[in-house]
């Protein structure tokens, strides 16, 4: 009968959250669903305006709403936060600040390491530690959670190793195995805490999204203590870190004690992660170790200036998701700096001066152009070769027939060979001549060519009737000095496997359009 | 201490559930076991083909979907709730590739990246239109694996059945079952070695995609019910303790199976014991039995190990090189 009693109780006790009217189901899909309530009462038509503008999902119903948005409200916290009147809100940017440094810094070195995803295990393996530290100390003790979330923080570290090199494990599943495991156990814990008559005002269940405003004066201070120690152990120890992160083999050769380094990082990386709880939440604190890094890590190839890259990023984002919270009176801090890195990581994946996507297209698309110019001056050199190289320029029909296209198609890569300087075009559009210039680069990819098909019949034994193809592609590639290397293993040949002449290197430089040496026909761009 | 470990009384945990409100807990453990089922068969594939996290950033990135499918439809019809979801899984799965494959960023940060950024999203825009949707009180049943004997049964020709998610759930974990026995042969062998079955005329790709369009089918049919947490662990451990016990596929499969329903009937009573999260203790009792796998498997358990070199102890040298190695099989070309 008891039991009954005691089920009854269960049901009541889980069926009261069914009252408020909100989308529970998704949030409350990952965690308890009393520990998510704080979320999903907040205010926030002001955001309608702001989400609008960011997911284009303007609709009809809200047409309304955008109007009786207060715009004195929106001012009135901005004019708050950027005066810093409140004491919780100063502690609420500086740790923000100091975690997204902190994280910055050390999420360089678990990107580059590959082992990003170790920074997602600790977050969640640390959840058991802080409600071991709750316990320990019955409140919201920033010094025990620390240290509690620290300890049980490596011992997931440790498993994660444990496991990869005593099965056959491969790394990630270790790591999705300690992560569900040890969440697991915090969830455990943190609903077994909410059953205790103190448990409910505990707050530990912040802990899952994070909260800025929710960071206190002694937060701060532990932050600062983190951090200074992060920047001072890197700065020390910046050379060892380096050579560990890229080469752990040579690391060991030079003598440094490789297992020391990689146990202190992780040691540092879980102090990072716990102090980035409160603010970010246990979910997305891996996004601020790794975003920001990530993105660094597009736009620079030295590690110096990663790293502060790295801080700078998480810095800003840190800023800007204390901000953003603060705007939309109080909204989840942690998805607003995770949104701020994703945003920094979006625009350096695309316009990354070397790495980045639109460069990369670009890059793609100018090579592309210039081997079609390149195409066109070879069948410009061919037309004069077919003629014995009587007569300066070639018509467009000339051009096309050589090419196989049409006329028009003719005309638009000649345009294209003016607008480079590689040729001229006469008599209504309908005649191009090379410039010295054009004459040049046509000889050298034509002798690119031909150097190539000589090469591959006479060094590597194919059938000259196979080596045209892959002359077709080489002869853009191929650098000066290759080719003069090429023409010496071939013995300063001068006729290419089909018997047509090799334009020497005196022919590239000479600057004069006929190889034959018929001088008399010197003069470029001008019709006779 | 007493109040935060209640004391063991056997009868309490173990008898009076099943004797005094048998239909409660049976259809918990029947909820319990239909997805851990459903999880753990596609997630011995995730494990094999190294995309066990890929399977935990799906599980996360998922919610966006929801969302928008949430507030485009105003509805909680799971139709749409289920397109919301797989157009979340599928995108989450390009972008990791867009950012792997385009980029020098390595696959775990990718992962990282898309799955954090998703999430956040979603967290978002769900606490920006917490106040504005008003939602039938089932709604917030969502995720709560105790809730399920809550629901009204299902009805079938005037006969109650079950609740509805367990009838929704069962169908998806009988479909997951379907396409696994179907398609058995392009499964085993696209996760094994990519290149034969490129070979034998197995569209990779098609195979890869149709794996993550299914994962994404049954994480987000195992939120409604069951919450992630379950999810994301059973997507993983069973598979990586059945991979300690077997080498064969039908047998891992079989004992992955095995192990869902272990884990979901012992989480149960850890549950009631501990009056903690019923989904939490399911997975604590799973992680239990791989401890129990990793000690005592008989071809590579620890206690094995100890048995068979006398001096083992565990060497630092691979666990770095372990790090170090480079990613062998990226997902992008599975």
């Amino acid at each position: 009968m008891q039991f009954s009693q005691e089920m009854n109780a269960f049901f009541q006790q889980t069926g009261k959250n069914r009252k408020p009217p909100i989308p529970g189901f998704c949030l409350s899909i990952f965690y308890s669903p009393s520990s998510i309530l704080h979320l999903l009462f907040r205010r926030a038509s002001i955001f309608y305006l702001l989400f609008s503008i960011l997911f284009l999902l303007a609709e009809s119903a809200h047409a309304a709403k955008i109007g009786d948005i207060s715009e004195t409200r929106m001012g009135e916290q901005a004019l708050r936060f950027f005066t810093f009147q409140d004491a919780s809100l100063r502690h609420a940017l500086i740790g923000s600040i100091l975690l997204g440094i902190t994280c910055g810094l050390l999420g360089s070195f678990i990107v580059v390491r590959r082992m990003a995803l170790m920074g997602d295990a600790l977050s969640h393996a640390v959840l058991p530690g802080v409600a071991l530290g709750f316990l320990w100390s019955m409140s919201k003790d920033p010094i025990a959670i620390f240290v509690g979330a620290t300890l049980v923080g490596l011992l997931g570290s440790a498993t994660v190793g444990l496991i990869t090199h005593t099965t056959r494990l491969k790394e990630d599943s270790a790591i999705g195995m300690v992560l569900a495991a040890f969440f697991a156990v915090g969830i455990c814990m943190i609903t077994m805490i909410q059953r205790l008559p103190t448990g409910n005002k505990s707050g530990v269940d912040k802990f899952l999204f994070g909260q800025a405003a929710a960071i206190s004066e002694g937060d701060v201070r532990l932050m600062a203590v983190v951090t200074v120690l992060t920047v001072l152990l890197i700065s020390v120890f910046y050379k060892e870190f380096l050579v560990m992160s890229f080469d752990a083999g040579f690391a060991r050769a030079l003598g440094f004690p490789v297992r020391l380094i990689h146990h202190g990082l992780m040691l540092l990386l879980a102090f990072s992660v716990v102090i980035s709880l409160q603010a970010v939440g246990v979910v997305l604190v891996s996004a601020m170790l790794i975003t920001p890094a990530a993105a660094a890590y597009l736009l620079t190839d030295r590690m110096k200036r990663m790293l502060w890259l790295s801080a700078f990023f998480g810095m800003s984002a840190g800023a800007l998701g204390a901000f953003l919270s603060f705007l939309g009176n109080n909204l989840p801090t942690g998805p607003f700096m995770v949104l701020a890195c994703s945003v920094v990581f979006g625009l350096a994946f695309l316009f990354a001066p070397r790495h980045g996507a639109f460069s990369r297209w670009l890059r793609q698309r100018s090579r592309s152009a210039r081997v079609r110019r390149e195409n066109t001056l070879k069948s410009l050199y061919h037309v004069l070769e077919s003629r014995n190289f009587r007569g300066e320029s070639v018509t467009m029909h000339e051009l096309a027939e050589q090419r196989r296209e049409t006329v028009e198609d003719a005309r638009c890569q000649a345009l294209q060979l003016r607008r480079h300087e590689l040729a001229t075009l006469h008599e209504d559009g309908d005649e191009i001549l090379f410039t010295p210039a054009g004459w040049q680069r046509a000889c050298a990819i034509v002798r690119n060519h031909r150097l190539w098909e000589l090469y591959l019949t006479n060094a590597a034994h194919i059938a000259a009737d196979h080596v045209h193809e892959d002359a077709e592609k080489i002869e853009h590639v191929l650098g000066e000095e290759v080719v003069m290397h090429l023409e010496k293993r071939l013995r300063y040949a001068n006729k290419d496997p089909h018997g047509r002449p090799i334009p020497s290197l005196q022919d590239v430089h000479q600057e004069t359009r006929a190889p034959a040496g018929s001088k008399e026909l010197a003069g470029y761009g001008k019709k006779d | 201490m007493t109040d935060f470990i209640p004391a063991f009384d056997f009868h309490r945990i173990f008898v009076d559930p099943w004797t005094q409100s048998a239909s409660n807990f049976g259809w918990i453990v029947v909820m319990g076991f239909l997805v851990t089922t459903a999880c753990s068969l596609v997630g011995n594939y995730l494990i094999l083909r190294r995309m066990a996290l890929v399977g935990d950033a799906i599980s996360h990135s998922v919610l966006p979907g929801l969302a928008i499918a949430f507030l485009l439809s105003r509805s909680r019809s799971s139709a749409a709730m289920f397109i919301g979801a797989l157009c979340a899984g599928v995108l989450t799965t390009v972008i990791i590739e867009v950012i792997h494959k385009k980029t020098r960023v390595k696959q775990d940060s990718a992962i990282g990246i898309a799955f954090s950024t998703l999430f956040a999203i979603g967290v978002i825009l769900i606490s920006l239109f917490a106040d504005k949707v008003d939602l039938d009180q089932d709604c917030v049943l969502y995720g709560e694996i105790a809730f399920v004997p809550l629901e009204p049964l299902a009805t079938l020709g005037g006969i109650s059945l079950a609740p509805p998610s367990v009838v929704r759930m069962a169908c998806i974990t009988f479909l997951t079952i379907l396409i696994i026995v179907f398609f058995y042969k392009e499964l085993l062998v696209s996760s094994f070695d990519p290149g034969l079955a490129e070979s034998m005329g197995i569209r990779a790709t098609v195979v890869h995609y149709g794996l993550m369009a299914l994962l994404s089918v049954v994480v987000v049919s195992a939120f409604e019910s069951a919450g992630a947490i379950l999810v994301i662990a059973m997507l993983i451990i069973p598979g990586a303790t059945v991979s300690l016990l077997s080498n064969r596929l039908p047998i891992i499969l079989f004992l992955s199976v095995v192990h869902a329903a272990l884990s979901s009937i012992l989480g149960l009573h850890l549950a009631i014991w501990l009056g903690c999260s019923i989904a939490g203790a399911m997975v604590v009792m799973a992680a239990v039995l791989f401890c129990l796998a990793w000690i005592f498997s008989p071809s590579e358990g620890l206690l094995q190990r100890v048995m068979r070199s006398g001096n083992f102890k565990p060497s630092d040298e691979t666990s770095t090189l372990k790090i170090h190695e480079p990613n062998a099989a990226p997902v992008s070309n599975i």
